[in-house]
């Protein structure tokens, strides 16, 4: 299996489109990416980053106008779709309408000139394999949407690819059943052990699923990581809002004395902050804190505490959500876990309040 | 009430229906009925039935035994109008094949332009039906003509120093046929083609299937459909067709078109051409018979 120990490789890769209204779009932006073997991967971003794009390039759908993809360290440049060692599970399934779910699922071995006998046993294991035995005969437009995206998957399984290669696949789904295919997505990923690269614009799903996460915007890829370090320490201000929910608080670089950092929130007061980097003073920055990390009404000692006035409360059940103005004009979310029954609310609209957090709690961001 | 308003409904239904109907009835299925009437009466002298009319078969024996003619010489052969039949499918099949051919990749080219090249495209297939089709064919038998444009050309470019022989053959009348009827080929397969999905055709390539074999396996399939209504579509006007080989053939290539029209006219043999047309007729009922029920298997599987 780990002949080569990085499945996929984009090296400075660029696609741009001409535009129909002249010039041209970069779709894809100097992208250079590793995924490693047996690794779920995912390329995450809103509609229109590029994720597609670099997905149907690794395919081989469509060529990087620069820069190089290599599958298993071989360069695939001019290489077609379909010499390629990788298999697509596509948006909409993309199931031959006019063939059964045998032959569907089989067209992958059938191309490879496998006997047909030894056909219909594959296709019978990969039925099992995603739970829909005793589909061959059925035609695709006979099974439901879920049913259906488990066959794509069959399909391209069977042929044990070097890679998976998953366009959107639970998009078309409702939620209910989105959250039983994502389990059953990634447990299938750890039995079969093929590297998946996933494609989606919902960050939630990738980080429910993934091993690591590629997040992109406007044909850039903004950062790699963990789905916990992509949460917890954003690259930038896109990264931060995208995943998740986030405060930003701007404000000012006051000073800096070995890592901690001062931060002026004008109007509002100074703040502290651990941050390994280095800023100039007077610097404009935004603080990046998650409404979950911050505290209503039990100030820390060791923290920072910012007074403000509570202008909305929304109970939501499991918490309690505080919208607090700071005397600057700036806003932030308070998100206060409902831990007792007997719940009662920290504060009243229009009261007085202190948000409280770690120097650990934000990220200083410059970007 | 309800049952008043029922009966009320379908009375009106059958007041709006009249009108379709019986326009059907008096100039679709009467004037057929007539024609079957003729076909088994005898022929009158100057043309028309010969009055009060006289039942015969001897029409439709003709037709498969053309010596049986009190006319007819010791040299005869009878298979003669079968012969003509046999010859008309072939040319049908043959011309079918090349607009199929011809039409298939044109529909696919312009299926995959830009909607509003795909628009104009289309306009310049359905532009020649604005001309007459009589001033076509004369058209292209000048293009064809031993004096005419191609060989003035061909002769002009010093490639060849003699005209070739282009008209009044069989091959001028496929290539009349063709350049006729290839619209009706394209019409259909744009269609189906339009229709098709293409992502199908990258899902094939990513499990392997070269672009030949995606196209066999999917896109052919698919598109099928299409296909079929284009061969209905130039098979059966093309085996009844008389102008195109009445003038590109110079009545030198025989159809039945051409059979058909000359009992009509020259021959004066209106129970024969009835005839003849009656199992033409048949002929590509059974065709298209057969066609529905493949072509319902098919839409069946489809689904």
């Amino acid at each position: 299996m780990a002949e080569h120990p990085i499945a996929i490789e984009m090296r400075n890769v660029y696609k741009r489109f001409p535009n129909p209204g002249g010039g041209e779009v970069i779709a894809v932006n100097n992208v250079s990416l590793q995924i490693k073997d047996g690794e779920f991967f995912s390329l995450l971003g809103p509609s229109g980053c590029g994720k597609t794009t670099s997905l149907r390039m690794i395919a081989g759908f469509e060529l990087p106008s620069e820069g190089e993809i290599h599958i298993r360290g071989k360069e695939m440049g001019q290489v077609a779709p379909f010499q390629r060692p990788v298999n697509t599970v596509f948006q909409q399934y993309a199931l031959f309408p006019h063939m059964t779910i045998g032959e569907n699922v089989g067209f992958g071995l059938e191309m490879k000139g496998v006997s047909r006998a030894e056909r219909e046993k594959r296709v019978t294991e990969a039925l099992e394999m995603v739970r829909l035995p005793g589909m061959e005969k059925r035609r695709p437009k006979q099974l439901s949407g879920g049913q259906q995206q488990r066959i794509a998957l069959a399909r391209a399984l069977i042929n044990k690819p070097e890679v998976l290669l998953l366009d959107e696949p639970l998009g078309a789904l409702d939620l209910k059943l989105r959250k039983e295919m994502q389990l059953e997505l990634k447990t299938l990923q750890r039995e079969v052990g093929i590297t998946f690269i996933y494609v989606t614009h919902d960050q939630e799903e990738a980080l429910t699923m993934s091993d690591r996460i590629a997040v992109m915007n406007k044909g850039l890829s903004l950062q790699v990581g963990e789905p916990e370090e992509i949460y917890e320490k954003p690259a930038n201000k896109f990264v931060a809002d995208f995943i998740g929910e986030t405060n930003f608080i701007e404000g000012m670089i006051a000073m800096q004395d070995g890592e901690i950092v001062e931060v002026d929130v004008i109007g509002t007061g100074l703040t502290h902050i651990i941050s390994s980097r280095r800023f100039t003073k007077g610097q404009a920055v935004s603080l990046a804190v998650r409404p979950e990390k911050l505290r209503l009404n039990s100030p820390l000692e060791n923290g920072n505490n910012l007074k403000g006035i509570a202008e909305e409360i929304i109970y939501i059940g499991t918490d309690t959500h505080y919208g607090v103005r700071f005397p600057g004009g700036q806003k932030v979310r308070v998100r206060e876990q409902n831990i007792t029954r007997a719940h009662k609310s920290l504060a009243r609209t229009g009261d007085e309040v202190t948000v409280s957090f770690t120097t650990t709690a934000a990220r200083i961001l410059t970007e | 009430m309800l049952k008043f308003f029922r009966r009320f409904k379908s009375t009106q239904l059958f007041g709006l229906l009249s009108p379709g109907v019986l326009w059907i009835l008096l100039f679709f299925n009467l004037p057929i009925l007539i024609v079957v009437f003729i076909s088994f009466v005898e022929r009158g002298r100057a043309g028309g039935i010969k009055l009060p009319p006289v039942f015969t078969l001897e029409n439709y024996v003709q037709l498969f035994n053309s010596c049986a003619s009190e006319f007819s010489g010791a040299d005869c052969n009878p298979f003669l109008y079968i012969g003509i039949f046999g010859h008309s499918v072939r040319i049908g099949l043959v011309v079918t094949f090349w607009c199929i051919l011809l039409g298939y990749p044109l529909a696919y080219f312009i299926s995959q332009r830009k909607p509003i090249w795909r628009d104009a495209l289309m306009v310049l297939v359905i532009i020649p039906f604005w001309t007459n089709f009589l001033v076509r064919t004369y058209a292209l038998k000048q293009v064809l003509a031993t004096e005419g444009l191609l060989n003035s050309f061909l002769m002009g470019t010093g490639l060849f120093n003699q005209p070739l022989d282009l008209l009044f053959n069989e091959l001028a009348v496929v290539i009349g046929l063709v350049y006729g009827y290839l619209p009706f080929a394209i019409l259909p397969m744009y269609a189906s083609i339009e229709k098709f999905d293409h992502t199908l055709m990258e899902a094939a390539a990513d499990l392997g299937a070269n672009p030949r074999r995606a196209f066999w396996r999917v896109m052919l399939p698919m598109t099928l459909p299409g296909v079929v209504a284009a061969l209905v579509l130039v098979f059966v006007p093309v085996v009844g067709a008389f102008i195109t080989p009445d003038i590109m053939g110079g009545g030198k290539v025989e159809m039945i078109g051409t059979l058909i029209n000359r009992q009509f006219s020259t021959a004066r043999n209106w129970p024969f051409g009835s005839s003849i047309s009656l199992i033409l007729m048949l002929l590509v009922l059974i065709g298209v018979i057969a066609y529905f029920r493949s072509g319902g298997e098919d839409a069946k599987r489809a689904l």
